[in-house]
């Protein structure tokens, strides 16, 4: 069924009984060309863009609890391209464009809302570090701006301008950076995948590989032994544990990052603010609610909660950047886990296993890459090349040395 | 008027009075805005989020769904409060929510007509088109319409706390069954903190009617409070929430300290954060009574049973003056019939079930009250709640009622023993969740176990205090449980009246219905997961307290797989909400972090100094003197100074390391590219030191003051990690070298003079017969002597500004008497303060690399300092430092720049592409790293990282920045743009 | 967390800093293959979900490296011990 303002009023006036499954609830088959392990954003986004991209429908994506129950719905909805490094600036780029018209491919409402990304800055290096980075932006065809004190005063005057310790001293724009509604983008792409004939999955575990020789031609699930042509894992947060099912050990931890929501409030923000002296970012959903994070607790977790340091941290980030929102209450706050590379960029590459890719590393950036990552993903499944803004992205890279560390901080995932 | 003639847990004598949209109402002490609301007939108290109809109060707890105001105003005003459980205070200001222009005259209300086209899912099948309409109109507009109440008008004014508490037991909730476990636990002699979220002690036994020991039940709370108050070993906390279990036994809890007055006390902060640590921890935290759904639930005077039974019992309010039940379980009579004894008129019972227990068929009667067993709520009318249908059986009673009590029974609070994952159970008898695996040292007690007998309280929480104190070592008393009543609680599961007339509301907040949930099961989102999601059924601020169980038994009736496989609700912290505030504490503004001040600091401020945040210090920036006019034209003046005569400045900030052992030599060959156990003694040497992945990670100078015994220093911004570093090296890596490291940063205060004058002022400051001549200290010479008439100091000719220059560090406290005796020997050539950022143009003018080019991201080699590497040797990060990636020839490396038109200024981040070519990605060839007008040069000049830039000397590119519009021809050339051979340094 | 220093007693994770995995070992460099054994010890991880033996640092304490055994799926912390195998420092 096609969602239209026409749907929506036949439905209202039949008591909303018309409405069908947004995507089938699949058994598996014995076989596939191509398994996704995976229903996440990436893994649901891969299996669209195989089917609608490369013709390639025989799909199924497989999901050991209910699609969009991991970091996908686990998220704090960001959506931006303003990277430094040429490894990465096209791939986030392509990301965004992908965004742009995402309504209009899926024909679902994923609530894409370019409201504008701010990195403040506090200090010459730091504004230099920006104007380093939005330049970069620049020459990749992004569009980037650098603005100074008052040039942020005039979008958020309500930020702590007089009494900082780290005086706002202007900040890194990209307007065409926002937020989308995350749990929509899963479900989007899932209905999206299903409509082109892609099975959807849930329930069903991996629990290990079908393999020949080498080459991996399977996988085992608690729901019974699939085969297929080629095996995708988009499985962030639990990369190392699947791969380790296929005998691969990866330059990946798991780390908790932990994320906040308040209560619903009268719009007060309009879009995404980072602090740039301390870890917290902000952004007020369309429901009202501030939706807020920091830094990962550091320390190797599939706990999928945090402690109280880091939500004193970022709380303390928070009324450091904008005291006006000491009253405000924190209503939710829970952890996801992360897929930390070693070099803080993600990986989307063969494996040493033949039949076997991978779709990892994302760190805390995985829902902004959902498209593009699902698109290039995709490319490299049907292709067996990678995709030009992806080819960076490189499992090897770390043998060889050409890795992509937008930091700096080397091979410590707890620091990326 | 409908307070009560008398009764109630409240102070008669002291009225408070108090406003709400404006208009005066008068409450009394001890009365919450809830219960002040009801006593003065406002039933009207808020609107809903999406279809704006009239809400009133449903509950008399932190669970309130509806009853949600904008409390104070202007930059203290606090959205989304909760009536009922905010204490009334002399002058306290509420204001409605989510309307306009009025509570009473809704504008939006007219969302009610779309409704039915506003179903769940609703805005993800549509405004789609045209795609630029989503950010310029949809969504404004739905984001102005979403929301609850407004934030504050400005900064926070008041202040908050943090705080660290430490106990064997700490009891959650002081209903029946945690006073009787804290009274346990703390007999038995274990440190107990007893911690409630009520300004009044004691639970629901400040709100029923029981009798223990043959007092009233609220008489034997208070005497129960004042009993443990009176024990050392025990502290009892009340205003104070426990949020969250964290990990290790870490408690997360809010005390509102303040929060039931006007204005904080002076000197007293609004909230205070605790963090408890517990050795174990009883949840005694009670149930909370859910709803049945039915159409029309929401109107206002629609009210928990035991709410009603609150209001009257606890704050002496009738709730309504003719009130009917709606209940399918025994507990919601005895609600019944205590507002019946408070004086409420109470014109039916109507139970789901066909069949009552006798006992409760014969009080009723008594008591006059009619009975409509196997009875439903089939639809409401009015405004505020003016009639109620109950249909039984073919039959349908319209009855003329104010208030509705309602209960579904009662839902546990599970929520804290959710925090570390665990799932609640489903109980069948007791159609609720209770709690399932536990968080370590968390046990529960009462009704927040399903336990919801007094009697069945009492006992529970003298087992879980008596456990609690047994595991912490200490030995439980005796039972001594009170006389109670071990009370019916019967009850049939009944959720949802099916056919009910008009909307019924299962998320009250989030305006989520029956229906809303039944769209979730045709399109398949039928997981609790996504049912939540899909619906944002409990996603509101009570986060689903009263509604996640009846959505999920609702679904569960479409999927007709029972509730138990349909799943089970799990919560997240906070328990309730939590100021962002009361989590920052104190860390906000210029206390957001504290601030490092360099020994010399107080002679630096004397001096005019404009100071800079560097990390966490703040270090003088430059000297400003008067006539000048901006910061270049000081910095100029203070550069110049340096090259032609003498400055100084204080370079305490820098890491120092003290490093002693026989093995100090070979540890720092290991952790140095370059070679120091041949390092003469008394000489110091630029060191380099790469991470384990080959990058670099930090340089320095590192001393030889003996046999064994070396001094490093570090770069500011790295002074911890270094260290760090080398504890993990020495500790972990190579355990058996005999090596000591210390810290000494902070120990020793550090002022580098420089220029050509700087030996004549040194003279001027050791003490008589100390040789400090260039033989006796030459260049990269280290000396132990003494300053300042006996003061011990480490004098190293050390330049990073290219100039004659030593580094004189004393003992911190002497910091600033070695800046003003320096001032003093440095007068005759009139020594100049100088800053940061003339240290920055000089190291710029040497081309020094610094923090902008030891970013993490550059190889010895891009710095041109790949010829440092002894490859004699094994050191830290040299095998992957060998890796072709980092070895690549095209890898951008240091060079130096200046604009080919000297009057063009360059700017750090502008990127480097070919003249005459384009400006993109294929074309980048690297970045500008640093940049300074050097007054000796008469010109800007830079330091950047460029594609093989060491072979390119001379070649030209432009500097392209176009997010500050600049694009400069610039020439490549030496990093070093002044006396490259370093004549003047030996000087 | 709470993480039983055994110099300082039960202290807040907050007071140390986390470098990962212990297992991994620096490998001998004059070792033939050492650059894919040094890639291996830089770069690889088990990553396990379950109990970890792990390096934290007292920065805001002893200045000990510590190994900490802790369940990456509970956080439960079921010992600590000096990394340096002579304990040196509990002097």
């Amino acid at each position: 069924m096609r969602y239209s303002f026409l749907s929506v009023l036949l439905n209202g006036l039949s008591g909303q009984r018309g409405w069908k499954p947004a995507w089938r609830d699949a058994a598996p088959k014995p076989a596939y060309d191509v398994v996704i392990v995976g229903g996440g954003g990436h893994g649901l986004a891969t299996a669209y863009y195989l089917a609608k991209v490369h013709g390639i429908r025989n799909v199924a994506v497989i999901e050991k609890g209910v699609i969009g129950s991991g970091n996908a719905g686990r998220n704090t909805t960001i959506v931006r391209s303003n990277y430094l490094l040429p490894g990465n600036e096209p791939f986030y780029e392509w990301s965004m464009k992908l965004w742009e018209g995402l309504e209009r491919e899926l024909n679902y409402n994923a609530m894409v809302s370019q409201r504008g990304v701010l990195n403040l800055y506090h200090s010459d290096a730091q504004r230099d570090a920006y104007a380093r980075r939005g330049n970069a932006m620049r020459l990749n065809g992004v569009d980037s701006e650098l603005l100074d004190a008052e040039g942020v005063r005039a979008m958020y005057p309500f930020l702590d301008f007089a009494n900082a310790r780290f005086p706002i001293r202007g900040g890194l724009l990209q307007r065409r950076g926002g937020t989308a509604r995350h749990d929509a983008v899963v479900w989007g792409y899932a209905r999206a995948a299903d409509r082109l004939g892609v099975d959807i999955i849930q329930n069903c575990e991996v629990t290990g590989f079908l393999s020949e020789g080498s080459t991996i031609t399977g996988v085992e699930t608690t729901r019974g032994p699939i085969r297929a042509g080629k095996v995708g894992l988009a499985v962030a947060g639990s990369s190392s544990r699947v791969a380790a099912k296929a005998g691969l050990r990866l330059p990946i931890e798991s780390h908790v990052l932990q994320a906040f929501v308040s209560e619903g409030l009268k719009p007060l923000i309009d879009g995404v603010v980072t602090f740039g002296a301390g870890h917290f970012y902000i952004s007020q959903s369309d429901k009202g609610g501030l939706v807020f994070g920091g830094d990962i607790d550091g320390y190797n977790s599939y706990a999928q909660r945090g402690n109280l340091p880091v939500i004193e941290d970022v709380a303390e980030g928070g009324m450091a950047l904008m005291p006006r929102i000491g009253r405000v209450r924190l209503l939710r706050h829970w952890g996801g886990i992360m897929d930390m590379s070693m070099d803080g960029s993600p990986i989307i590459d063969r494996t040493p296993r033949p039949g076997l890719y991978l779709n990892a590393g994302w760190c805390y950036g995985g829902f902004k890459a959902t498209p593009a990552s699902g698109w290039c993903f995709a490319h490299l499944l049907a292709k067996d090349a990678p995709h030009e803004t992806a080819s960076a992205m490189r499992l090897d890279r770390f043998r060889t040395g050409h890795l992509i560390d937008e930091k700096g901080v080397g091979a410590q995932p707890n620091l990326h | 008027m409908s307070r009560l003639a008398t009764g109630g847990l409240i102070d008669r004598s002291r009225p408070l009075a108090f406003t709400f949209d404006g208009r005066r109402y008068t409450g009394f002490a001890g009365d919450t805005l809830a219960s002040a609301l009801l006593a003065n007939d406002v039933k009207l108290v808020g609107r809903s989020f999406k279809y704006h109809r009239p809400r009133g109060i449903v509950s008399a707890g932190p669970e309130e769904p509806n009853a949600l105001v904008e409390l104070r105003s202007g930059a203290r005003r606090e959205p989304n409060s909760r009536a009922t459980v905010t204490e009334l205070y002399e002058g306290l200001e509420a204001t409605s929510q989510n309307r306009w222009p009025s509570l009473d005259l809704d504008i939006l209300s007219v969302n009610r007509l779309v409704a039915p086209f506003l179903g769940a899912g609703f805005y993800y099948k549509t405004f789609m088109w045209p795609s630029s309409f989503w950010e310029k109109l949809y969504e404004p507009f739905i984001r102005r319409a979403a929301g609850l109440g407004r934030a504050a008008e400005g900064d926070d004014p008041d202040h908050y706390e943090k705080a660290n508490a430490f106990c064997d037991v700490l009891v959650i909730g002081a209903g029946p069954a945690g006073l009787m476990a804290a009274k346990t636990a703390a007999l038995a002699g274990a440190r107990v903190i007893l911690a409630d979220e009520d300004a009044l002690p004691g639970g629901r036994l400040n709100a029923e009617t029981h009798e223990i020991d043959g007092a009233p039940g609220h008489a034997f709370a208070a005497a129960t409070i004042a009993e443990l108050g009176a024990l050392p070993n025990v502290r009892i906390m009340t205003r104070t929430s426990v949020f969250g279990v964290y990990d290790g036994g870490t408690y997360g809890a809010l005390e509102r300290v303040s929060d039931h007055l006007r204005e904080p006390l002076p000197f007293q902060p609004r909230q205070r954060l605790w963090r408890i640590v517990a050795r174990r921890a009883v949840l005694a935290a009670g149930a909370i009574e859910r709803p049945i759904v039915f159409g029309g639930n929401d109107r206002p005077g629609v009210m928990a049973a035991g709410a009603v039974e609150t209001y009257a019992n606890r704050y002496g309010v009738a709730a309504a003056k003719r009130l009917a039940v709606f209940a399918n379980n025994d507990g919601a009579w005895r609600s019944a019939f205590a507002a019946r004894a408070a004086g409420i008129e109470v014109a039916a019972i109507a139970d789901v079930r066909p069949t009552i227990a006798p006992a409760l068929l014969e009080r009723a009667k008594a008591l006059g009250i009619r009975v409509i067993a196997g009875g439903v709520v089939a639809g409401t009318a009015g405004k505020t709640l003016a009639r109620i249908d109950i249909a039984s059986g073919s039959r349908t009673d319209r009855i003329a009622v104010d208030g509705l009590a309602v209960s579904g029974g009662w839902s546990p609070n599970v929520h804290l023993t959710c925090h570390h994952g665990g799932r609640p159970v489903w109980r069948e008898d007791i159609a609720a969740f209770v709690p399932g695996a536990l968080p370590p040292g968390l046990s529960v007690a009462g009704a927040a176990g399903g336990t919801f007998s007094l009697a069945g309280a009492f006992r529970e929480g003298f087992e879980a205090g008596a456990a609690a104190a047994r595991d912490t070592g200490f030995a439980a008393p005796a039972l001594d449980a009170p006389r109670a009543e071990d009370e019916s609680v019967a009850l049939a599961a009944f959720w949802h009246v099916a056919g009910s007339r008009g909307p019924a509301f299962v998320d009250p907040q989030n305006d989520v219905t029956a229906k809303d949930v039944a769209i979730a099961h045709k399109e398949g989102f039928r997981s609790v997961e996504l049912l939540k999601r899909y619906t944002t059924l409990g996603m509101a601020t009570d986060q689903g307290k009263t509604s996640n169980v009846t959505g999920l038994a609702i679904m569960a009736e479409l999927t007709g797989a029972g509730i138990e496989a349909t799943g089970t609700t799990i919560f997240r912290p906070p328990f309730t909400p939590v100021a962002i505030g009361a989590l920052a504490g104190h860390h906000r503004g210029t206390e957001f972090r504290p601030v490092r001040l360099t020994p010399t600091h107080g002679w630096a401020d004397e001096q005019g100094a404009v100071f800079i945040e560097t990390g966490a210090w703040l270090r003088a920036q430059y000297f400003p003197r008067a006539g000048e006019s901006d910061w270049l034209e000081s910095v100029n003046r203070e550069v110049k100074a340096v090259r032609s005569g003498v400055g100084m400045i204080d370079v305490s900030t820098f890491g120092k390391i003290d490093l002693q052992g026989p093995d100090a030599g070979v540890f720092l060959d290991r952790v140095y590219i370059n070679t120091f156990s041949t390092l003469a003694i008394s000489k110091a040497r630029y060191g380099v030191m790469l991470r384990e992945d080959g990058m670099v990670m930090d340089d320095g100078t590192t001393a030889r003051l003996g046999e064994q015994h070396y001094v490093m220093t570090t770069t500011t911004a790295n002074a911890a990690k270094v260290f760090q570093h080398l504890e993990f090296c020495l500790q972990v890596l190579w355990p058996e070298l005999d090596v000591q490291l210390a810290s000494i940063s902070e120990q020793w205060a550090q002022i580098a003079i420089a220029g050509p004058r700087a030996r004549e002022v040194l003279v001027g400051v050791v003490d008589p017969g100390t040789d400090v001549s260039d033989s006796a200290l030459p260049f990269m010479g280290v000396a132990e002597a003494r300053v300042l008439g006996g003061v011990k100091a480490r004098i190293f000719r050390v330049s990073f500004s290219g100039e004659l220059g030593y580094e004189i560090a004393v003992p911190a406290r002497r910091g600033e008497d070695l800046a003003r005796a320096l001032m003093a020997a440095g007068a005759p050539f009139d020594i100049t303060p100088y800053g940061v950022e003339a240290l920055g143009v000089m190291r710029i003018e040497k081309g020094h690399v610094s923090g902008n080019e030891l970013s993490g991201q550059t190889t010895a080699g891009d710095l041109g300092l790949g010829r440092m590497a002894s490859t004699k040797k094994d050191y830290v990060g040299r095998i992957m430092a060998a890796r072709p990636g980092l070895t690549d020839p095209e890898r951008p490396s240091l060079a130096g720049f200046r604009p080919v038109n000297p009057a063009e200024r360059l700017r750090a981040g502008a990127h480097f592409v070919p003249v005459g070519g384009p400006a993109d990605a294929a074309h980048d060839q690297g970045y500008m790293t640093s940049v300074a007008y050097s007054p000796n040069l008469g010109h800007w000049i830079g330091l950047g990282l460029i594609r093989r830039g060491q072979e390119r000397i001379g070649e030209k590119v432009r500097a392209h920045d176009p997010v500050r519009g600049g694009d400069v021809e610039v020439e490549i050339c030496a990093p070093c743009f002044l006396d490259p051979k370093g004549e003047r340094l030996r000087g | 967390m709470r993480i039983p220093c055994p110099y300082c007693g039960p202290r807040d994770s907050s007071e140390f800093s986390y470098l990962g995995d212990a297992a991994p070992t620096r490998p001998d460099p004059a070792a033939p293959g050492a650059e894919d054994a040094f890639f291996d010890y830089v770069y690889l991880r088990d990553n396990p979900a379950g109990p970890l033996e792990e390096l934290w640092f007292h920065a805001s304490g002893c200045r000990q490296w510590l190994k900490v055994l802790r369940d990456t799926r509970t956080h439960l912390i079921s010992g600590a011990v000096f990394a340096r195998p002579k304990a040196e420092v509990a002097r």
